[in-house]
């Protein structure tokens, strides 16, 4: 019965979209305030009503209901209760009912918090973002229903794939998910923007909290998915140029455009046109995303949808959508008037660097990704695209961009003096390199190439530290404490999401140095890894709820005590019988030991991988202190949710001058 | 969908579904030097049976089997080019992770560049001087007529 109910308020969701597409649309045009004001209402009620469909899926998951034949393939008896939970999105349906609610989640966000935006551009906003809650309810209904019933029920289900079954996994896919669809209320804002003709400073200033959300869940999904790869997957990689990770990185490259586009937007005026396109292209982005990972066309790690309706399906939304938003941007370009003109040094120019290198950085991931399907389609021949490629272009393209960050958050606006520029980053100029010298002497030998990586991160990340300390002490130490506590947030947000780029790249730069060591071992053996040494004291088997496994215990010695115990081991999942591996880490500061088991040969011999990973934990904090970042820029009081014109009475913050 | 990407996509499921375990400790070469160039060019050769993966990183049998060959073929002298030659050879360039460059990938090779220097192009129109900072422009010097009349001119001033 609450199935059914689940399934029912499914169908209600998609005549109701089909009515906030259209009314608060017509309101927007004929300029009828009555209409518009339908919209929230609708997008409300929508987020309503896919949230009971989704709470029925939960249900029936929570309850082992095997007569759901999507239970039935994703869920097993014996699974622990939070796999029971991330079964709804673990599999193709449940992760597109995710999908849609995430999409309603955002359209209700506008109609709740943008109580001040202007009727006609909140009307055409609901109504785009209705539009692709329609497209996508319509391919939840007819081509992935979660709620197909099975007669008679089977006794026991078939199990979560046994990879997805991790903590990690149970947020990884929410996460990603609003950032990705979280840029669907950007494009509808810009689609809205473009049918209503209005595309000025306060439309980048109503954008920007909500790029910013979507920017945030985006980048902490991505640093999850990443972080959940190096534990799990067993190898002890963070990122593998697998299509799928593509696909996410994609949109993040042109939303990070976005975010920076936006900006030149609002202060100046300028970029408006390439502002608009960006906001296009990223939801494109995340389109094709979907589409690509749901359709099954790159079958890898995570594409667990292989069907070529569903492809075919997807791919006719994203076509209308890219289609159309490029034909109404085609139609409205010519009446964007370019806006404030400036120097090729200062803010502006800085920014547009950014704007370049990401988007074609983004591009050639697109390529690199696309061109193998492509040159099969056209010629037939079949090529590979692989981590060397996007090694090669996309590493050369983000590291002007690095090198860059310190110097254009220091620019002025129109003009900038960059000699002037870098003296005021003397000190963090100077520090940077001593630090680096220090870590070198530490490092001993290894590619140069990797230490000039290192102390490009640190360089990165004292600069932008250096500037928060530079804004404080102006006009003395006396009250400094006081100035930092009131400088403004999004100043502060932008030094500290720089901050963790030089984070970030300090740990990939170490990546260079990590110790490996491949070896069969026995009981009581031991291997050296850079200053630890790591012991086998025995193999045991070992019988989880849902699995039975094979645990290897090992001591890590640091030359004088035993510092841990690790428990790798080689589990195999009772339902699908298949084998995955759990590694032992142990940390130290920011770097880790690392360890993972393979085959036991002859009951006395294991087979391992174990690494010394120097400062890994970095790859991920580095983003991680970015998403804090960007969390603290939303809560800066210019730029609340919602109060557009509030923020526009205000006297515009003074920019140093020099 | 092809037969041959549906047998990829059962032994890519396959290969994936373990504990990737990829190089294994019997199969190392005794020589670190040796074993270091194994390394780096097996993780630029594609486990033809699995998605995304170099040989390095798979587990399915042809990556062990193409490990030890390419092993082989190291300890026999061969370059690294000679045994990727070798390679293309039996399974065609849908074994190389970087493809070679050629009139079939001069596109995927140049269009990141190409998209470059468009927009570098595209970027310049963007860029003038802040109005506060046009100077006027240099004044054109004056012909020989509008020198004589401004000489005539000064001297009638001189004389008043």
């Amino acid at each position: 019965m609450i199935v059914e109910i689940g399934h029912y308020a499914l169908v209600l969701a998609l005549a109701l979209t089909l009515f906030q597409a259209t009314v608060p649309l017509w309101g927007a045009i004929k300029r009828d305030s009555a209409l518009v004001a339908l919209g929230p209402y609708a997008a409300i009620a929508q987020l309503l009503l896919i949230g009971i469909s989704f709470a029925a899926l939960t249900h029936a998951y929570l309850g082992s209901d095997f007569s759901v034949a999507n239970v039935y393939q994703n869920s097993h008896t014996l699974k622990p209760l939070i796999y029971k939970w991330s079964g709804v999105w673990g599999n193709h349906e449940g992760s597109m009912l995710l999908w849609v609610l995430i999409l309603a989640l955002f359209g209700a966000g506008v109609a709740i918090f943008s109580r001040n935006l202007p009727d006609d551009i909140l009307g055409a906003t609901l109504a785009v973002q209705a539009m692709i809650a329609a497209a996508f309810l319509a391919f939840l209904l007819f081509a992935s229903n979660p709620f197909l019933r099975l007669a008679p029920a089977p006794f026991e289900g078939r199990d979560l794939n046994p990879i997805l079954q991790d903590p990690g996994l149970a947020i990884h896919p929410p996460l990603l998910y609003l950032g990705y669809v979280g840029y669907s209320i950007v494009f509808s804002f810009a689609a809205g923007a473009l049918i209503v003709g209005r595309i000025d400073a306060a439309f980048a200033r109503m954008l920007r909290p909500w790029n910013l959300v979507a920017w945030i869940t985006l980048t902490l999904g991505i640093a999850m998915g990443s972080y959940w790869a190096y534990y799990e997957l067993g190898w002890g990689g963070y990122w593998f140029w697998d299509p799928v990770e593509n696909a996410s990185l994609m949109p993040w490259l042109t939303g990070t455009a976005l975010l920076h586009s936006a900006i030149v937007m609002e202060k100046r005026e300028a970029l408006k046109i390439w502002t608009i396109l960006l906001a296009i292209i990223t939801f494109s982005l995340s389109l094709l995303g979907t589409f690509l990972v749901r359709s099954g066309v790159l079958t890898s790690v995570h594409a667990f949808a292989v069907d070529p309706e569903r492809g075919l399906f997807i791919l006719i939304i994203l076509i209308a959508f890219i289609g159309g938003s490029f034909t109404l941007f085609a139609l409205r370009a010519r009446a964007m008037e370019s806006g404030g003109l400036f120097a090729p040094v200062s803010r502006e120019g800085a920014l547009v660097l950014n704007n370049l290198f990401l988007a074609v950085a983004s591009l050639a991931v697109l390529v690199g990704t696309l061109y193998p399907l492509a040159l099969e389609g056209v010629t037939g021949q079949k090529i590979s695209v692989g981590p060397p490629f996007f090694n090669l272009t996309v590493v050369p393209l983000m590291l002007p961009l690095f090198v860059a960050i310190p110097f254009g958050q220091r620019l002025a606006w129109k003009r900038g003096d960059l000699l002037g520029v870098t003296q005021r980053m003397g000190l963090a100029i100077g520090l940077s390199f001593i630090a680096t010298l220090i870590a070198a002497y530490y490092i001993g030998r290894g590619p140069a190439l990797a230490i000039v990586a290192i102390g490009l991160g640190i360089f990165i990340l004292l600069a932008s530290l250096d500037e928060i300390r530079e804004r404080a002490m102006r006009g003395g130490t006396s009250g400094a404490l006081r100035r930092l506590i009131g400088l403004p947030r999004t100043f502060v947000a932008t030094a500290l999401a720089h901050a963790g780029v030089g984070i970030m790249v300090i740990g990939i730069a170490f990546t260079a140095f990590e110790k490996e060591a491949i070896l069969s071992m026995k009981p009581g053996e031991s291997v050296k890894l850079g200053e630890y040494t790591l012991t086998l004291r025995g193999i045991a088997p070992y019988t989880g709820p849902n699995y039975t496994s094979t645990v290897a215990r090992f001591s890590v010695h640091d030359g004088t005590r035993e510092v841990a115990e690790l428990r790798p081991a080689k589990r195999v999942y009772i339902g699908r019988q298949m084998p995955t591996s759990e590694v032992g880490r142990h940390r130290v500061g920011f770097s880790e030991v690392y360890v993972a088991i393979g085959e036991t040969s002859d009951g006395a011999h294991v087979d391992l991988r174990a690494y010394w990973k120097p400062f890994v934990t970095l790859i991920w904090l580095g983003p991680a202190l970015m998403a804090l970042a960007g969390l603290l820029s939303l809560t800066d009081r210019r730029l609340r949710v919602g109060a557009p014109r509030v923020a526009a009475r205000r006297p515009e913050r003074l920019e140093p001058a020099e | 969908m092809s037969r041959l990407s549906r047998r990829v996509l059962v032994f890519g499921a396959l290969a994936l579904s373990g504990a990737a375990y990829a190089v294994q400790p019997g199969e190392q070469l005794k020589d670190p030097e040796q074993e270091a160039r194994a390394r780096k060019l097996s993780a630029e050769l594609r486990c033809l049976v699995c998605q995304n993966q170099s040989i390095d990183d798979s587990d399915a049998e042809l990556a062990r089997d193409l490990r030890r060959l390419v092993r082989e073929r190291i300890s026999a002298g061969d370059s690294d080019s000679t045994i990727r030659q070798f390679l293309v050879a039996r399974y065609g360039e849908f074994v190389l992770l970087r493809p070679p460059f050629s009139a079939s990938t001069a596109l995927l090779w140049s269009l990141p560049a190409l998209a470059l220097i468009g927009g570098i192009f595209a970027a310049r129109s963007l860029f003038g001087r802040p109005a506060e900072a046009v100077a006027t422009p240099e004044a054109a010097p004056l012909a020989e007529s509008e020198k004589e009349a401004l000489e005539a001119l000064l001297d009638k001033r001189d004389r008043a």
